[in-house]
């Protein structure tokens, strides 16, 4: 809390701008990334570990401070003051800026790495910068991909801090960025790069296929299944995760548990990509754009997926299960699928959505490829052209270049919405085999619209919480923002099983029963 | 049959949403406001910039067309009741039926200097509009008032930094609302965000620039004069009827309504903030201009336009509002100055930010409101157990179902319970708990 502050009324002592240590913060921050930038020019340090601490000291003190001042000198509360005001968080200049220098990053990173000092043989420039850091953790060089895991990992981290002051009042935000932060630092950077250090798979726990869709590549089952007791530990958690876990804790809690709660991706549009989650499109054109498009990538990589593996296990290089032990796996899943179809074809009637009924065309359709290739030999469609065009468009361009470069003109979650297959194959069991549901209180709803406005991932909470109506959204990543933004206490993220199958039927807002009806003659 | 509505607010777009649903009547909106309903409860938060104006709308553009609904962004000059006809500066629109749903306009009560300029209320959009043409190097407002919308307009001031000063006629804050507690919080809460709360104060005059300009207040009990760059005028709102004056239509301070909201003219209604009852619910007002009861006269205009006779019942109260960072909800009666057989037990969080306050008969020990600051309660176990008049203890019992916070948020039930506990010598224990599967349980057991 703090103090009672009298004399503010007075003398004015907080002006429009930033104060002088956030002018500072920002400051030091900017120093930080000037460090980077002069790696990045081409500049050797004389101390390299010496500037890159320095650099990211540098930032994240900047932020951390920065966030300090803005929030630990107001009171507890909604602090979205000036949202549409402010240049970075409504594409202003700042934010145009910004959406360029991290698309330009991302574009050198994934296709011009050597732009960023990568080498063949030593690096330099930016790679360089982290060789020392490198060598520290794992005992060789850098790579492009080494930094971007710093970096990403520090922006989680200290943006992961303002974001916790931002909230403070809040403990349902406040556990929620812990755990990605906690998911960000030990899951996916410290777990896999000491891994690596220890002459095992480089792999991160928490990222499952389809998100990770490179699981299942060649060179990945070579070397889960490589002769050690790990990669075969590795490979069958990544099953489990992906058939058993996920289905069960998607079920209690909703996809939540993993896209706001682990997920990296998440993780970065929670914490650096806060400012930016009022920019998501909210209108119903947008939506169908969305259901469309999401489902579209998750049967891309399904195909994808299964044309790598097909060939895999029809090639020369025969792994931990026979050509038909994939056969029946296959079988398996898209039995699986029909059966969980034909099972919820209630829910699914009701919600009137017909995206279900593709999924299962195009998984029957998937499987009779797979059945050909077991036959014939070879996959119809070229899967290795086919992995590298996946690769390119929704590895890269979409969930790097767009999802995160578009950051400051788009919203934050671009890519869990309209690209993620992780988030829609979560997405379809939320909608039809779980308990939560975001409730709405009663008559409660003023439609202010705050809700609809703060979530990122353009749902119109509004719309369902105005008529008094319970809100189950396949794409909904369970933030919690629009509860915390709802000025009349409406919204409240829950789950049970007592109306598992008539989540949404009641309208509470309607206050007219037909036995209060007179029929006029 | 035709349809016309004067009046896109939450009432008049409710009547047109239902008539829609319940026939195929042509419709009709007239609004001189804005083209598209929006929420008027968020006009705060475009001037603070946590959203555009567009955001503030719930219906897309195509919403309209879509169900048939006629925008007319014209405003109604007058109306002939006789010929069925309302008269725009040019041109006439026919009616079979008509609603008037025209809403409120800021009270002013005869000051010296309240029609002068950089003086204004906060209602209609236009209002908006005019704050935000006064804010750019404002120095300090005054705010005239201190009921919802004052401190509505105090936050919003503070927003941008600007001092505010709140001339306040009661002792403490919306103490002719809030019960003595309650009431004491936000008074402390609002100093807290650095607002100069200046309580038991009326206004004098507002000083003229010598352009026709406020410049300054006089405040009555002290004399003091505040300068300031923009005077609002924040002392209720009252029935927006001026152009129906010397009509045939019955008026009181609003449109006299029967419970099935007809006016004295046939095929003419009155629903929300205007619609004056004329057989009030018990305890109830005759005008409400709560957002709530807008929308379920919205509803019951419907019914009765397409030939379904209902009369308005606007159930059991609820409210609910947000001083600064606290919440507020209410549900069932909880009186500022409670009547001799009403017993409070009333809990506060030590933070002095957080309070639960829960009436009930002294006699026959029945619960009879619930009123909540920074606590989130659910409105329908709560009406629940007023609509069947549920021995208190019973309710303290089962008090955890009504808990309505986030996950994770620490539950007080139990401290409220003591409370009772200790002023009754009971040992009441807290037997529920915050769960959906419970709540539902209880919703349809």
């Amino acid at each position: 809390m703090s103090k009672v502050n009298e004399s503010m009324s007075l003398a004015n002592p907080s002006p429009p701008f930033l104060d002088l240590q956030q002018k500072l913060a920002s400051a030091l921050g900017a120093i930080g990334l000037l460090i980077l930038l002069i790696a990045f020019g081409g500049y050797s340090f004389e101390r390299p570990m010496m500037a890159l601490i320095s650099s990211l000291g540098l930032i994240s003190v900047g932020t951390i401070w920065f966030s300090l001042r803005a929030y630990l000198t107001k009171s507890a509360g909604i602090k979205n003051d000036g949202v549409y005001f402010s240049n970075i968080s409504y594409r202003g200049l700042a934010a145009w800026i910004a959406g360029i220098v991290i698309t330009g990053f991302y574009i050198l990173l994934y296709w011009f790495p050597q732009m960023l000092g990568q080498g063949a043989a030593a690096n330099t420039g930016l790679v360089g910068l982290f060789d020392p850091l490198s060598f520290a953790i794992k005992g060789f060089a850098a790579s492009q991909w080494f930094v971007y895991g710093v970096l990403y990992t520090v922006a989680i981290l200290a943006f992961g801090i303002k974001f916790i002051l931002k909230y403070r009042h809040n403990k349902y935000q406040v556990l929620r960025t812990i755990s990605v932060m906690f998911f960000q630092l030990g899951f996916a950077f410290l777990l896999p790069e000491f891994l690596q250090a220890m002459n095992q798979p480089y792999y991160n726990f928490a990222n499952m296929w389809p998100l990770n869709y490179y699981f299942f590549d060649g060179y990945n089952m070579a070397s889960y299944t490589g002769g050690t007791n790990f990669g075969l530990l590795m490979i069958l958690w990544g099953l489990g995760m992906v058939f058993i876990i996920s289905p069960i804790l998607t079920y209690f809690y909703g996809k939540r548990w993993y896209c706001s709660w682990v997920c990296g991706c998440g993780g970065l549009a929670e914490t650096a990509g806060d400012p930016f989650r009022q920019l998501s499109d909210k209108s119903i054109l947008a939506w169908n754009i969305e259901r469309w498009m999401i489902h579209g990538v998750l049967l891309f990589s399904f195909v994808m997926t299964a044309g790598v593996l097909s060939t895999y296990f029809t090639g020369e290089a025969n792994g931990w299960v026979s050509k038909n032990g994939f056969l029946i796996i296959m079988a398996a899943i898209v039995g699986f699928i029909v059966l969980f179809t034909l099972w919820r074809k209630e829910e699914i009637r009701q919600s009137g959505e017909n995206i279900p009924l593709y999924i299962i065309g195009a998984s029957v359709a998937v499987f009779i490829l797979v059945l050909i290739t077991h036959f014939s030999g070879y996959f119809l469609l070229n899967s290795d052209a086919l992995r590298k065009w996946y690769g390119f468009f929704i590895g890269s361009a979409f969930s790097g270049v767009v999802g995160v470069g578009f950051y400051p003109l788009m919203g934050s979650r671009v890519w869990c919405r309209f690209g993620c297959p992780m988030a829609a194959i979560l997405g379809l069991q939320q909608k039809f085999f779980s308990r939560f549901r975001i409730t709405t209180n009663g008559g409660q709803c003023i439609s202010c619209g705050n809700c609809s406005t703060y979530c990122e991932m353009g749902i119109d909470v509004r719309a369902y919480a105005q008529k008094g109506q319970n809100i189950v959204r396949a794409s909904c990543v369970g933030c919690g923002v629009c509860s915390a933004v709802c000025p009349r206490g409406v919204l409240r993220l829950e789950g049970g099983k007592a109306d598992l199958h008539s989540k949404t039927d009641e309208l509470k807002t309607i206050h007219i029963t037909e036995d209060q009806i007179q029929i006029l003659s | 049959m035709h349809i016309a509505i004067i009046g896109n607010g939450i009432s008049g777009v409710t009547a047109a949403r239902w008539i829609r649903k319940l026939s195929d009547h042509k419709i009709t909106i007239i609004s001189s406001e804005s083209k598209f309903f929006y929420s008027r409860t968020a006009l705060m938060y475009i001037y603070m910039g946590h959203m555009r104006q567009k955001d503030t709308q719930p219906y897309e553009a195509g919403f309209w067309s879509k169900n048939r609904i006629d925008l007319v962004h014209k405003h109604v000059e007058s109306i002939d009741f006789a010929g069925k006809k309302l008269n725009f500066k040019a041109g006439q629109l026919g009616y079979d039926k008509l609603i008037l749903a025209v809403g409120s306009k800021s009270n002013k009560f005869g000051w010296p200097g309240q029609d002068l300029g950089k003086v204004g209320g906060l209602y209609h959009l236009q209002d908006l509009d005019y704050m935000e043409k006064h804010s750019k190097g404002l120095e300090r407002a005054v705010i005239v008032g201190g009921g919802l919308i004052g401190i509505e307009m105090a936050e919003m001031f503070a927003s941008r930094k600007i001092p505010v000063t709140m001339l306040v006629r009661e002792e403490s804050y919306w103490n002719n609302v809030l019960p003595a507690e309650e009431s004491e919080m936000i008074s402390r809460h609002i100093k807290h965000h650095g607002i100069d709360l200046k309580l038991g104060c009326n206004l004098d005059q507002i000083i003229d620039d010598g352009t026709g300009n406020a410049s300054a207040v006089i405040v009555k009990e002290t004399g003091e004069k505040i300068d300031c760059g923009f005077v609002g005028l924040t002392a209720g709102v009252s029935p927006n009827i001026g152009f129906l004056k010397g009509t045939d239509l019955d008026l009181s301070r609003g449109i006299k309504v029967n419970k099935y909201l007809e006016t004295n003219i046939k095929d003419v209604y009155a629903i929300g903030d205007c619609a004056d009852q004329q057989e009030p619910t018990e305890g109830r007002r005759g005008i409400e201009a709560i957002w709530y009861t807008g929308r379920m006269m919205g509803e019951t205009v419907a019914y009765n336009i397409c030939d379904k006779q209902v009369a308005y019942n606007p159930g059991i109260w609820f409210n609910s509002a947000k001083f600064l960072d606290i919440e507020y909800q209410v549900y069932g009666t909880v009186l500022a100055r409670p009547a001799e057989h009403h017993v409070s037990i009333y809990w506060e969080h030590e933070d002095g930010e957080k309070s639960v306050r829960i009436v009930y008969d002294k006699n026959t020990h029945e619960i009879l409101g619930f009123n909540l600051m920074g606590v989130r309660y659910r409105h329908e176990v709560c009406e629940k157990w007023l609509a069947n008049k549920v021995h208190i203890e019973e309710v303290l019992a089962q008090l955890a179902l009504a808990n309505f916070d986030p996950e994770f948020y620490k539950m007080y039930e139990q401290d409220v319970i003591n409370i009772y506990n200790k002023q009754t010598g009971k040992n009441i224990k807290s037997k529920s708990k915050r769960s959906w599967n419970l709540v539902h349980q209880f919703l349809k057991g």
